[in-house]
């Protein structure tokens, strides 16, 4: 049976093996070195904190790094640690990868407060929050290293050098590997920061910026790479909630009875807005849930058709009362009072899923004296790393233990512990068995935390030479920054600018996907260009050269992406490309080559490109598959996919209703150009997404003449436009 | 509950389980083979791919006692004892996994592609792919280990 017990197992190798653990921590631990020999020193360190180590040396060379972010395919398990190991002269062959424990204040990075910290796994932060952490902890690591080598042949430390896990004393022609340093390993009474001179010179980098082959991929093609769902323990039972389609809904439950009768039933619990349902296997929980038999409440979402929606939106729009004002620059309403030419859009997005491939599950046992818990879960972490379990426990958060393990797709998803915390509260009504808890596809889709529908209204103000001197932007919908993300347009040089989020309240539930805000909002902002463009008969590159004047990293990857793109080049017939751009983090310019086929209203998007500047690049080929994922995932949600409300009720349930692209509709090559950068690293998962909308939009008013401004972009809507 | 024998990865399974559980649930559940994954249970999104008697089935729909004597059923885990069956091998080569979730299912696919038609052209690799979904958007370097496990490819290093 396969457990994860990777915590106690570390434990275990801990008492038995002849190796050190090199506890280098960080906020107020000191760094201290233990012999594995010593046993009762290690279970002392491990008491005070236990697993404090960024990194584990055997005798035998073997290298353990832990990585502290999640790995939902972004490939955390390989750019961590290879800053790690980079910066420790580590022979990468003999390095292993292990998830850290969930302890903030060991692991965690900088959060977005200055000084504070995170272990959270969103925003595309992994590389940024990490690479200094990551350095400084290698670069230490090396230094006790080389401290103790020159301890050990009692010679300068200026003398030595590392190379792919040995040290060296060139003068006398010494070498110790890292692992015979074992023994002799020493810590040095004060562990020095590094400055950026003091780290190893790039162009004596030997991982970073190389192809890595990343650290989890044989387990993730042999079928052991172990998902949370995957889990299973002694005495484990299943646990399964019916929710309904009605957010905020509550039910009552009317065949308790019959449902405890059934066979494998174990209990009935009734939460606020579900009724969850234990049972000795997973057919028997799934069995009771389709009987049960509830009637559920009106909710804030009855009577909302989402629609039906932009009418309402629209009205908002035309008020003369203000939202929550975001960007305020310039003078915008001088601006269009003096404009040559004012250019006023109206663009629209339905609701979108975030369809991870693995549905939401943990498993969870709490303590037969309820007074600890052990956590499986795949989680994008968050500023609780005990993911709430504590509070709604009362257990203190010392006594709940996290085990990390592989996410079956994020997306932001799981960056919201709901499922967690569910979980939780069946594990305490069957303590002490440990409780696996899934959600069936259709309660992914209906109980769904969606990217918020929208309506965003843009005015724009040309002078009488064509430039743009304002851009007014107001979004109206709900969820805060989960739809105002993006909005600000820090590399266009437009003089007068506005920006403001104007609220609206339905009910169902939200919550950042993939590129947030910036996914609706810069297809807003890239295709109002591209219409003016059009208008003026401008080429929609140029019109863009000049607009990043101020910008030249950005002018960068629109230079870059016109030369791979062959923009200027000869046309296939019935073909057109489109341009956009979009910052997240890194910058990216992208451009598609899309054609329509005039009968159904299907686009096929032929090719796409796209030029990147994210800084250091810590390994090419894995940001390449983020471009390649994060472009697909968008012509996924543009193309096809849409979730609907009608009187309060999601519409859709599974795959066969809410629609994911399929192999049959992938471009035939996605071509990116990284630009070669010293700056430190920018997160590269969300930057790709946000730029397809708007890239096929502008393909499709260059194409066609006619402008696409309501997502998705389905044939039916397509031959909407073209034959309006 | 009734007792069912499968034949699995070339080793008889007694299972003592309720008529109608589907293979998926027994495999992973009840028997512990987890690389066979879970995500729509209505046939469409492939992540429960496997072979019977070498055809790919999608195990979310197969009710346990709708076998026959005889069938055998095979799982990622009976593909290779290595993980180094040419179609593995080609997929680490392409680095085609993200979150990995689907890719077992991908892959047991693959296999049966390649076993029927070793030098498929690109739009018979997307057409027989077409029922496995990928949210991470892998598909390009999918195509590209397939290519690379055909036969008339360069061989894999």
């Amino acid at each position: 049976m396969k457990t994860a017990t990777k915590h106690s197992s570390r434990r275990e190798f801990l008492k038995t093996s002849s190796g050190v653990a090199l506890f280098i921590g960080v906020s107020g631990i000191l760094p201290q070195l233990v012999s594995c020999k010593k046993t009762d020193k290690v279970r002392a360190q491990l008491a005070k904190h236990e697993l404090t180590a960024w990194v584990r040396i055997t005798e035998e060379g073997e290298i353990t790094i832990y990585n502290p972010a999640a790995e939902m395919g972004q490939g955390s398990m390989t750019s961590l640690p290879v800053l790690f190991a980079e910066e420790m002269d580590a022979d990468w062959s003999k390095v292993k990868v292990e998830f850290s424990p969930q302890e903030v204040e060991i692991y965690g990075s900088e959060g977005w407060a200055p000084g504070s910290k995170l272990m959270f796994t969103v925003g595309s932060r992994t590389t940024k929050s990490n690479y200094p952490v990551m350095r400084k902890a290698g670069a230490q690591a090396r230094h006790v290293l080389m401290y103790s080598a020159a301890k050990h042949w009692n010679v300068p430390i200026s003398e030595l050098t590392t190379a792919n896990s040995n040290v060296i004393h060139e003068p006398t022609h010494r070498e110790l590997s890292y692992g015979a340093l074992v023994p002799f390993l020493k810590m040095p009474d004060i562990l020095p920061d590094f400055t950026e001179d003091q780290y190893k010179n790039p162009k004596d980098y030997k991982l970073v910026g190389k192809r890595i082959p990343r650290t989890e991929i044989p387990v993730k093609v042999n079928g052991t790479a172990q998902f949370a769902i995957d889990i299973r323990l002694p005495n484990m039972v299943y646990g399964v909630l019916e929710r309904g389609n009605l957010h905020g809904s509550q039910p009552t439950l009317n065949n308790q009875t019959e449902i405890l009768a059934l066979e494998g039933v174990l209990k009935v619990i009734p939460f606020d807005y579900a009724i969850g349902i234990t049972a000795t296997t997973l057919e028997a929980a799934l069995n009771a849930k389709k009987r049960l038999k509830i009637d559920w409440s009106e909710s804030q979402a009855t009577g909302y058709n989402s629609q039906e929606i932009y009418h309402d939106y629209e009205k908002i729009a035309d008020s003369k009362k203000n939202g929550k004002i975001i960007t305020e620059q310039g003078d915008v309403k001088k601006a269009m009072r003096t404009a040559a030419k004012t250019y006023r859009t109206d663009f629209k997005n339905d609701y979108v899923y975030h369809a991870q491939m693995e549905p939401l599950n943990a498993v969870i046992q709490v303590s037969a004296y309820f007074n600890s818990a052990e956590v499986w879960v795949g989680s994008q972490q968050g500023t609780d790393t005990k993911l709430g379990v504590p509070k709604l426990l009362n257990i203190a958060p010392e006594n709940v233990n996290v085990h990390l393990q592989y996410l079956g797709g994020g997306f932001g998803r799981r960056s919201m512990n709901d499922f967690v915390e569910e979980c939780a509260l069946l594990a305490k009504e069957m303590a002490p068995r440990p409780v696996k808890l899934i959600w069936t596809r259709e309660d992914d889709v209906t109980h769904g935390a969606f990217r918020p529908l929208t309506l965003q209204r843009l005015t724009a103000s040309t002078d009488k030479d064509g430039a743009i001197t304002g851009l007014s932007h107001f979004v109206i919908g709900d969820g805060g920054n989960l739809v105002a993300s993006g909005i600000k347009n820090h590399h266009y040089n437009i003089p007068n600018q506005w920006a403001e989020w104007r609220e609206t309240s339905h009910g169902v539930r939200l919550k950042h996907w993939r590129s947030v805000g910036h996914g609706t909002n810069k297809f807003a902002i890239e295709c109002l260009l591209d219409e003016i463009a059009m208008d003026q008969g401008a080429d929609p590159i140029e019109l863009r050269r000049k607009l990043m004047v101020k910008s030249p990293r950005a002018l960068a990857t629109l230079e870059k992406a016109t030369e791979i793109s062959d923009w200027n080049g000869p046309e296939k017939a019935g073909r057109a490309k489109g341009v956009a751009f979009a910052e997240h983090g890194s910058l990216g310019t992208g451009v598609c080559e899309i054609s329509v086929d005039q009968k159904t209203g299907k686009i096929k998007v032929h090719r796409f490109w796209v030029a990147l500047d994210a800084g250091v690049i810590v390994q090419p080929d894995n940001v390449k598959a983020q471009m390649e994922g994060g472009l697909i995932m968008g012509m996924s949600s543009v193309l096809k996919e849409q979730i609907t409300i009608v009187d309060g009720r999601v519409q859709q349930s599974n795959f066969d209703d809410y629609q994911l692209l399929r192999m049959e509709d992938i471009p035939e090559s996605i071509e990116t150009a990284l630009i070669p950068s010293t700056s430190i690293p920018e997160g590269v998962g969300e930057t790709a997404t946000p730029l397809v909308a708007c890239a096929i939009a502008n393909a499709f008013l260059r194409l066609t003449g006619k402008p696409l401004r309501h997502l998705p972009f389905t044939p039916e809507r397509v031959l909407a436009v073209l034959n309006g | 509950m009734p007792l069912f024998t499968l034949n699995i990865n070339n080793k008889e399974h007694r299972i003592d389980v309720a008529k109608g559980t589907s293979l998926l649930w027994v495999l992973r559940e009840h028997l512990g083979l987890t690389g066979t994954k879970y995500s729509c249970g209505i046939a469409q999104c492939g992540a429960c791919t496997v072979h019977i008697d070498n055809a790919p089935m999608k195990a979310c729909v197969l009710p346990i006692d709708s076998f026959a004597d005889g069938q055998r059923i095979t799982t990622i885990e009976g593909l290779s004892e290595k993980g180094d069956h040419p179609v593995q091998k080609a997929w680490i080569e392409a680095q085609a996994p993200q979150c990995g979730y689907c890719q077992s299912g991908q892959i047991m696919q693959a296999v049966a592609l390649l076993e029927e038609n070793p030098n498929p052209t690109r739009e018979e690799i997307k057409e027989y792919m077409n029922g496995i979904l990928c949210r991470c958007g892998t598909y390009l370097r999918i195509v590209k280990a397939i290519e690379l496990a055909a036969e008339n490819k360069t061989p894999i290093t």
